[in-house]
């Protein structure tokens, strides 16, 4: 069903294609340009987004164009656009990919966005420890600057407008949107409650719209080819390509650019070289460690956002984590445990609390204990978490140790009061 | 109020007035004004926060809030190497485990420990997004100007105990690079 076309990923031959010069030599900026030369109107551009059906890459897959209407039609304050490149999410590896190799994409689609929903200062806020796209993205905003495509009037069509990148500094909570809000603003990451939603109390309490850098390199293309065009590349109510990305037991592990709705199997069989191995694959995670995970049988779901939910998981961040037979799952999810225990912000108790609670259950019956309620108690952590938290970090500590029960119980029903692990030793 | 002893070079000083100008508020330049500190310093000591404080009008305690939020700010000194072994999920399921536990023997530290000669300090981290090119590690080196955080991706048993013995000559022969 892919037609061979790339968008983010098409001139990546080119080793020059992260300079102005390389990515003009493919038509960058032509978008831009376009949107000016034509006068295109805010309210068009959002109309083009809307029709593109572009899902937000950041996990949660929110329409980008719907988010954008929910800014007040009529505000005196300024609007900010915040792009979320602190891409942590364990199994997670595409937004680098962008960054790193076609940085003026995001620049070019931040420029456009920015027009589109009226704000004149974007912050993009780039994980601490990602010093390659730090450096590609901050030049790149310089080369755009010194040829008038950044900053005031530019290129003579009256537009203002900056871009700056935030550095984060190692704590991956500062992803979700209300904590990346709260460290732009110079404070520690904790998540602010919703509502007030960004859109309306956002940075320095203004209005302000969040989204993925993969979200809004995409935009640029769309408006070069119409939002039906996208929507045209990709699945029912899930528009254009995507990139994917696979990554554990599988031979060849990498990111490729394909349609939204794609299988499992095609990803991994036809572009990631199927299992390393002569193991049968056990399962994957769709997208992400927030995700439950799936059988290495259910692989040939169509992966978009609503056909995940329908399966029980969620599409996440579209980069797949495949293992092998022989895999312990109480091992597996003891990691993630462990992650969201560490990345707890700490406000709400059930967050705090419980995920300590997950993780040092989990790692007991890892190692073969009786725990005190059997594996309910497992799933009762899970219930109380759930809901009961500020933002979603909460949730995604929850839900994929439910997942795992859901899939993989009897493999944990056998840890129980075995004295070891029946799996791994 | 004792006078803070540290100051930024004229350099870090003119970095930090650009820093500045890109928020409407002072204090929105935290993250990256400690970021130049750490760079400065070596290290997010009392003093700096209270020099960066004073920069920032911020007052120091809040800085410190700050600091000990996030995991890459040094609120004490480490090995001129801190060397940063992933093992969340993909990196687990491809070695990084046996990778840090080979580590801890070579260098004869525990987690966040560092060596007696002061260059390297090991830490496990969570996931560095380079989950397709799994395990991976990230070496800070605090005497590299131009790429104090360099990514080594792809690594085995064998390559991450070169890898400690090529930071060591590095060190040795001075020089960054
Ligand atoms: C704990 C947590 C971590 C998150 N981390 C990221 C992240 O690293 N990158 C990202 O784009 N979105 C992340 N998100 C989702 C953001 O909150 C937000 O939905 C997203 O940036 C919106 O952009 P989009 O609509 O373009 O996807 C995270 C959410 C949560 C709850
Ligand atoms: S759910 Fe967890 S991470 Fe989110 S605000 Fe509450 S304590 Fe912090
Ligand atoms: S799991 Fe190690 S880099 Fe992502």
């Amino acid at each position: 069903m892919s037609t061979g076309l790339k968008i983010l990923t098409a001139h990546l031959e080119d080793p020059e294609l992260h300079t102005l010069a390389g990515y003009e030599r493919h038509g960058g900026y032509g978008a831009l340009r376009k949107t000016l030369r034509e006068g295109l109107t805010p309210e068009k551009v959002q109309e083009e987004v809307k029709a593109a059906n572009l899902r937000g890459r950041g996990g949660a897959g929110f329409p980008a164009g719907i988010k954008w209407g929910f800014l007040p039609k009529n505000t005196d304050k300024p609007i900010y656009l915040c792009i979320n490149a602190d891409e942590g999410e364990p199994g997670t590896f595409k937004d680098r990919l962008i960054m790193e190799r076609n940085p003026h994409a995001l620049i070019e689609g931040c420029l456009i966005a920015c027009h589109a929903i009226k704000a004149k200062v974007c912050y993009i806020y780039i994980r601490g420890e990602l010093l390659k796209c730090i450096k590609h993205v901050e030049r790149a905003i310089e080369e755009a600057r010194a040829k008038g495509l950044i900053g005031k009037n530019i290129l003579g069509s009256g537009l203002d407008c900056e871009i700056h990148v935030h550095p984060g500094a190692g704590a991956y909570i500062c992803g979700e949107e209300m904590s990346l809000i709260e460290s732009l603003e110079g404070k520690p990451g904790q998540p602010r409650n919703k509502p007030p939603f960004p859109a309306s109390v956002g940075l320095f309490n203004c209005p302000t719209i969040v989204n993925n850098v993969e979200t809004i390199a995409y935009v640029p293309w769309i408006i070069q080819n119409s939002g039906q065009a996208f929507a045209d590349l990709g699945s029912e109510k899930n528009g254009g390509l995507k990139i994917w990305g696979v990554s554990g037991h599988v031979k060849r592990p990498g990111l490729w650019e394909l349609p939204m709705g794609i299988t499992a199997r095609q990803l991994i069989e036809d572009y990631a070289g199927g299992m390393r191995g002569p193991k049968k694959m056990k399962g994957y995670i769709p997208g992400g460690s927030s995700c439950p995970p799936l059988l290495g049988t259910e692989i040939d779901i169509p992966l978009d956002f609503e056909n995940m939910k329908k399966a029980g998981t969620m599409l996440g961040t579209g980069c797949l984590t495949v293992f092998e037979e022989g895999v312990c799952t109480v091992r597996f999810a003891q990691r993630i445990a462990h992650f969201y225990e560490h990345e707890s912000c700490g406000q709400c108790t059930p967050c705090r609390e419980g995920t300590g609670w997950l993780y040092r259950n989990i790692k007991k019956l890892e190692h073969g204990e009786q725990l005190d309620g059997g594996l309910d108690l497992l799933e009762s952590i899970c219930n109380r978490i759930m809901g009961n938290t500020i933002c979603a970090l909460g949730d995604a500590a929850a839900m994929p140790i439910q997942g795992f029960l859901r899939r993989f119980g009897d493999e944990w029903a056998a840890h129980l009061g075995a004295g070891r692990c029946p799996i791994q030793g | 109020m004792s006078v803070p002893s540290l100051a930024f070079s004229a350099t870090a000083m003119q970095r930090f007035e650009t820093i500045v100008a890109r928020y409407p508020h002072r204090q929105a330049a935290l993250l990256p004004v400690l970021h130049l500190a750490q760079a400065e310093f070596g290290w997010i000591s009392p003093e700096a926060m209270e020099y960066v404080g004073g920069l920032l009008d911020v007052p120091p305690v809040k800085v410190q809030h700050v600091a000990s939020f996030y995991t890459m700010y040094n609120l004490k000194p480490v090995g001129r190497f801190h060397v940063q072994v992933c093992t969340n999920t993909s990196c687990w399921l491809t070695g990084g485990v046996e990778i840090l536990e080979h580590l801890k023997a070579k260098l004869g530290v525990g987690n966040k420990g560092t060596t007696a000669d002061g260059l390297f300090t090991l830490e496990e981290v969570e996931c560095l997004a380079s989950c397709g090119t799994a395990p991976a590690i990230q070496v800070n080196d605090l005497k590299d100007s131009e790429w104090p955080i360099r990514y080594h991706e792809g690594q085995t048993v064998a390559s991450a105990d070169a890898l400690i013995d090529a930071l060591r000559k590095r060190a040795t022969e001075g020089g960054a690079a």
